[in-house]
């Protein structure tokens, strides 16, 4: 079983890249889980075609502490398994500890036991606390994608994560797959992206160019593979599906100095008019 | 006293008044003290390692060492990972055990604090142990802290070499020192070899001998802890408090348990005595069949004193279970029977009682608390009050006799040194039970009544 966390800025497009990557290993007849690890809960919302999912915290605090997987587990398209670990609103309480919590239980109630090719970890935008790395900790996810843009800001927020990777790789075994590249439209997107993902000491696995067609399914809840299974965007998805189930380039990131990220920036970042 | 208790009884969710339970390190620490040479550490902020020391020392009267990784604004800010890697520095130093037993606060729990990586990252001197659990205290009671620890210890120190030891591993459950010794003295009388995890006789009874010592002869050793994983079977007493370690061995080292309630009353011994004699295959010598006989005889004597008799039962879960075996067999009505940790197995396994001697008026409740209990018995009274310190106010308010069993036992002495296990422990609470309602008749009779034969 391959237990695999996405992190990257918020807003940068990791949900909707997880699931539309998770539609094409499950159409090449994978066994998935997905955790959402997002106080929003929704990482999961195209897999399931839009079910709104009971959460596993909102569960836990109307049921109390002895209650069945199905109750939180949802099976959407190609059989993929659904959990979303939810959270308190905004301003209050402590989402990372509900992360802690609610894949602790998972754990009690022996969601992992499962014959499973793979688990996914949706979580939200930075490692901002012990909280988000949860699923990044010793015995969970070994394998990390970042997800980013050639946005200034997705670079940097990708930098920060890598630092973070680095704290639990030495002790832990964690390891960078690799960046996906969800386009922008920037200005040498996809240089730009694998210069600093050389610098990392990884790879820039795939690039997923912008296409209306994300939106489009997205708005029908859901994934491009699954609303219109032969446009050329589900076959991007298809790929990215393929490249990450045969990755075999695992490292332990170089996060750069900001100097550094500044200067791959002006590079390749801007082209000439 | 308590006058404002009212008596209508309304449904409560959130709030519990004057709750039957404490917190989750309150367990684990006095787990880790029954670990010969351990020092128990609190990976938190010092108010937490001072309350729960209190605690333990206030209900054995005797010291509970512990140490704390003393968290500040910043640790709860950067995480408490510096302050506990100097923390096991400054202990190995200063107070030279050869195993510390970290385990986790609300607060480092919230924070979410690595410890696996932690430790990993830690120096620790060649020969000595470092191992942890976690402990978020908004979770469960003392009861997970207690099996909690003992999985912790389990999980990073006991291994299977494919060599068996020919013992079997006993886990006592939440118990007083008294009781470890007691079932001790069972297994030896019945031939079986054991290790018993954690054992904290020796440590909480340990002797005055006029001088200071920080680790007593007691406790579990680290080799034995370690050879658990070579045992034969695992005989864990206890149903609510042993079971998670229990399964843990099971999965862990593919080893058999028999999960039995603790040996409280004539039947709960007597599966246990049955238990140890399927494992050494030995006969049950007469000194068990006297001690048997005794109880039996004693039971005899006093039941129409008892018989009939109803009481109200609190405290910690398997105690509460064995406190209640032991009133059915007395032929008494454990008309309310309580716990505050939150796990409904208990008010199946009560009801199970129950259902064995008839008894229909009878109510268990979990995750519930004194003042529930106490509304109950203003509503309809009880002849006697069985459970921990907490529960003498509720006496003093409603004028009934008052016994004392369980933890915690704040206002009296010796208790933590005699058995509740067994048939002397038995014997104990039949004679504790016994007297307390003899008392009660002797204080309130006629003087014309007043019995010096009784």
């Amino acid at each position: 079983m391959r237990q695999v966390a996405i992190y990257g800025k918020g807003g940068i497009g990791k949900s909707t890249t997880t699931q539309n990557l998770n539609a094409g290993l499950g159409e090449m007849g994978k066994k998935i889980m997905i955790v959402g690890c997002d106080p929003k809960a929704d990482s999961t919302r195209l897999i399931l075609g839009g079910l709104a999912q009971q959460t596993v915290l909102d569960t836990l605090r109307e049921e109390g502490d002895d209650i069945e997987l199905d109750l939180v587990l949802k099976k959407g398209f190609c059989g993929i398994k659904c959990v979303e670990s939810g959270g308190p609103e905004p301003g209050v309480g402590c989402a990372g500890r509900g992360i802690i919590t609610s894949i602790g239980l998972l754990e009690r109630l022996g969601a992992y036991e499962a014959d499973l090719d793979y688990v996914f970890y949706d979580v939200l935008g930075d490692v901002v606390c012990g909280g988000f790395a949860m699923p990044i900790r010793e015995g969970k996810a070994r394998e990390i994608y970042i997800v980013c843009s050639g946005e200034m800001m997705a670079l940097y927020a990708a930098n920060n994560i890598s630092k973070g990777i680095t704290k639990f790789a030495n002790t832990g075994g964690v390891r960078l797959g690799g960046l996906i590249c969800n386009s922008r439209k920037v200005d040498g997107e996809a240089e730009l992206v694998e210069a600093f993902a050389k610098e990392l000491g990884t790879q820039m696995i795939h690039f997923v160019p912008r296409d209306n067609m994300v939106q489009r399914a997205e708005i029908n809840k859901k994934t491009v593979i699954d609303y219109d299974p032969g446009c050329p965007q589900a076959d991007v998805y298809r790929e990215l599906a393929r490249k990450i189930d045969e990755n075999d380039m695992f490292v332990i990131p170089k996060p750069l100095k900001q100097e550094r990220l500044e200067q791959i920036l002006m590079e390749h970042g801007i082209l000439d008019a | 006293m308590l006058d404002l208790t009212p008596k209508e009884l309304k449904t409560r969710e959130a709030l519990r008044i004057n709750p039957c339970k404490t917190c989750q390190p309150v367990g684990a620490m006095y787990a880790a003290l029954g670990v010969h040479r351990c020092m128990p550490h609190s990976h938190g902020s010092q108010g937490c390692a001072s309350y729960h020391r209190t605690f333990l020392s206030r209900h054995f009267k005797d010291p509970a060492m512990a140490s704390t990784s003393s968290f500040t604004e910043g640790a709860s800010v950067f995480g408490g990972g510096s302050n506990v890697k100097t923390a096991v520095r400054n202990v190995f130093e200063i107070y030279n055990p050869d195993i510390i037993a970290i385990h986790t606060t609300c607060l480092s729990e919230t924070i979410g604090d690595d410890m696996n990586v932690y430790i990993q990252d830690m120096d620790i001197p060649e020969g000595k142990y470092v191992v942890h659990t976690n402990t978020p205290s908004y979770v469960g009671s003392h009861i997970n802290g207690f099996y909690n620890m003992m999985s912790g210890f389990i999980n990073y120190l006991s291994k299977k070499t494919g060599v068996s030891n020919g013992k079997a591993a006993i886990f006592p459950g939440f118990v007083n020192p008294g009781d470890m010794r007691e079932t001790k003295r069972l297994a030896k009388l019945m031939g079986v070899p054991y290790i018993m995890f954690p054992d904290t006789s020796g440590v909480m009874d340990a002797p005055m001998t006029g001088r200071f010592e920080m680790y007593p002869r007691g406790g579990t050793t680290i080799p034995e802890i370690i050879s658990l994983g070579d045992c034969k079977k695992v005989i864990a007493l206890g149903t609510i408090t042993s079971a998670e370690p229990a399964e843990l061995m099971k999965k862990k080292f593919k080893i058999p348990f028999s999960l039995l309630p603790l040996p409280m009353g004539i039947e709960a011994t007597d599966r246990l005595i049955m238990e140890l004699a399927g494992f050494s295959m030995q006969d049950v010598p007469y000194e068990l069949e006297e001690e048997r006989g005794q109880l039996v005889d004693i039971l005899l004597d006093s039941h129409q004193y008892t018989y009939q008799k109803s009481c109200a039962i609190f405290g910690d879960p398997d105690t509460v279970l064995g406190l209640t075996a032991i009133c059915t067999e007395m032929g008494m009505i454990p008309k309310y029977v309580i716990t505050g940790h939150p796990k409904e197995d208990f008010v199946r396994e009560a009801d199970a009682l129950f259902g064995k001697y008839g008894l229909t008026d009878c109510k268990a409740r979990a995750n519930a608390d004194l003042f529930e209990l106490h509304q109950l018995i203003k509503n309809d009274p009880v002849d006697i009050l069985i459970g921990t310190s907490y529960g003498k106010a509720i006496a003093k308010a409603e004028g009934i006799p008052f016994v004392r069993a369980g933890f915690p036992i704040l206002d009296r002495y010796v208790h933590s040194y005699l058995p509740l296990v067994g048939y002397s422990g038995t014997m104990r609470i039949v004679e504790k039970i016994t007297n307390a309602i003899m008392d009660e008749t002797d204080r309130n009779c006629a003087d014309e009544d007043l019995e010096f034969v009784m």
